[in-house]
């Protein structure tokens, strides 16, 4: 027996509905996010991510508030993220009730917000998010949902955020996001074998195949997704059932 | 039945009290020492760093008051750690309720340090654990305490190690039952029942 690779859907929250688009354009209304939250809790979701993807700061005790909700009824843990750029913008989230905060821009802009969480809260909760596309070369990091290239490097940056003391990297390739052709499987195995910490795979997931991939060809700990869950396209039992007939370790 | 959430900066009281709370349970958060000494049971959270937390609870004078207690306490992540003796973890004299040392996981070949998901309960031997043999619980945590023999349950992580234990009324287990689903829910309410 040993440590189970986890499952994690990621749902977008935009003003206390769960939406999924691509690229945040043509926004599909996917349901109620505490309603759908624990109905994967029951399904045999490992952790959730919610992103809340309208982050402004009127919008930032609505979001507060249904993460309490979020925490009143799902049992398993979740991250909670989505404009994130300060000490203070942590404080209440966790309070009511969230296990770990992610962040991303902010943390790209001003890699010490890092520290300062982590010195604040602890590295359990600090989870780094960082979006990349492949440019021909390199891995450039971009911020603001993907749409703003950077002067950072993937592989650099990822040792960095460790360095500082984060907990776990959610590593999404642009690339592959929303593609369902699979996940970045070269990068991820680079990533995750460069960094001490936890990795999370995400973009591109679109098949049960795909999860096989990711977790026979890399050693990353979880993979997320959200579309093909929120829609019905693969159920959770029936993907870690099949992750567990191909021999991968994970809780039934 | 009357339960107490011992108040400090602990960080998932939130959460311990959902669980309870799903259960039937009202629990009251206090770091009243009148209060803790009347409860039934006692919950003892825990998240964070080991030497920041032992001072606040030397502050508060917690720190001697929680190992004289005579009813059922429950030390969760972090709170094990605390109940022991020492931690590697900035050098940190803990409570010493349990004659055991805290220590830093090493990695063996890549394993990933903080041990981050869920993973299995062994060789459970208490009312606490009953029913969960086998059974998977979320931990989050990178200091771990070796096998020993207060322990009531053990979990395989680069090695295998102590992943509960259990002296008189002291209880105490490395992983989040508050957080670990049915599972977690079982634990909880054996311990109401204790």
């Amino acid at each position: 027996m040993m440590l189970k690779k986890r499952i994690i859907p990621c749902l977008d929250v935009n003003n206390g509905r769960t939406v999924k688009g691509i690229n945040f354009i043509d926004l599909r209304d996917a349901g109620d996010p505490v309603e759908l939250g624990e109905a994967y809790a029951k399904k045999g979701a490992d952790e959730l991510v919610y992103l809340d993807i309208s982050a402004t700061n009127e919008n930032r005790s609505t979001f507060t508030e249904l993460v309490r909700s979020i925490a009143r009824h799902v049992d398993i843990p979740f991250t909670v993220g989505g404009g994130i750029s300060t000490v203070e913008d942590v404080k209440p989230l966790l309070e009511a009730g969230a296990d770990k905060v992610s962040v991303n821009s902010a943390a790209v802009k001003n890699p010490g917000l890092i520290d300062k969480l982590v010195n604040a809260f602890g590295s359990q909760c600090i989870v780094v998010a960082i979006d990349a596309r492949y440019t021909g070369d390199r891995w450039i990091v971009h911020t603001h949902g993907g749409s703003k290239p950077t002067d950072k490097e993937l592989f650099s940056w990822a040792a960095e955020v460790e360095s500082r003391g984060a907990g776990e990297i959610l590593f999404t390739s642009m690339d592959h996001d929303g593609t369902k052709k699979g996940f970045a499987v070269e990068a991820l195995n680079r990533l995750s074998q460069e960094v001490g910490i936890p990795v999370i795979a995400s973009g591109g997931a679109g098949e049960i195949e795909h999860f096989t991939e990711v977790f026979t060809k890399t050693p990353v700990t979880a993979a997320l997704a959200a579309s093909i869950f929120h829609f019905g396209e693969i159920e959770i039992g029936t993907l870690k059932k099949e992750l567990s007939n191909k021999g991968i370790a994970v809780r039934l | 039945m009357k339960i107490a959430i011992i108040k400090y900066n602990a960080g998932n009281t939130q959460s311990v009290i959902n669980a309870l709370t799903r259960l039937g349970i009202d629990p009251i958060l206090t770091d009243d020492k009148q209060e803790i000494l009347s409860a039934d049971k006692v919950i003892f959270p825990g998240v964070g760093e080991a030497a920041t937390t032992m001072n606040h609870l030397n502050e508060l004078k917690l720190a001697e008051f929680i190992p004289s207690l005579k009813q059922p306490v429950l030390g969760i992540c972090l709170g094990m750690q605390l109940m022991c003796r020492y931690s590697e973890e900035n050098n940190t004299k803990c409570m010493g309720i349990f004659e055991l040392d805290v220590l830093k996981f090493k990695p063996l070949n890549s394993e990933q340090v903080p041990h981050m998901g869920w993973n299995t309960l062994k060789n459970t031997s208490s009312p606490l654990l009953t029913g969960l043999e086998d059974e998977h619980v979320y931990f989050v945590h990178s200091y771990y305490v070796p096998l020993n023999d207060n322990s009531i349950a053990t979990t395989d992580y680069i090695h295998p190690y102590c992943s509960a234990i259990n002296k008189d009324n002291f209880y105490a287990v490395q992983f989040h039952p508050e957080k670990s689903s049915i599972a977690g829910a079982r634990i909880l309410d054996n311990f109401i029942k204790l």
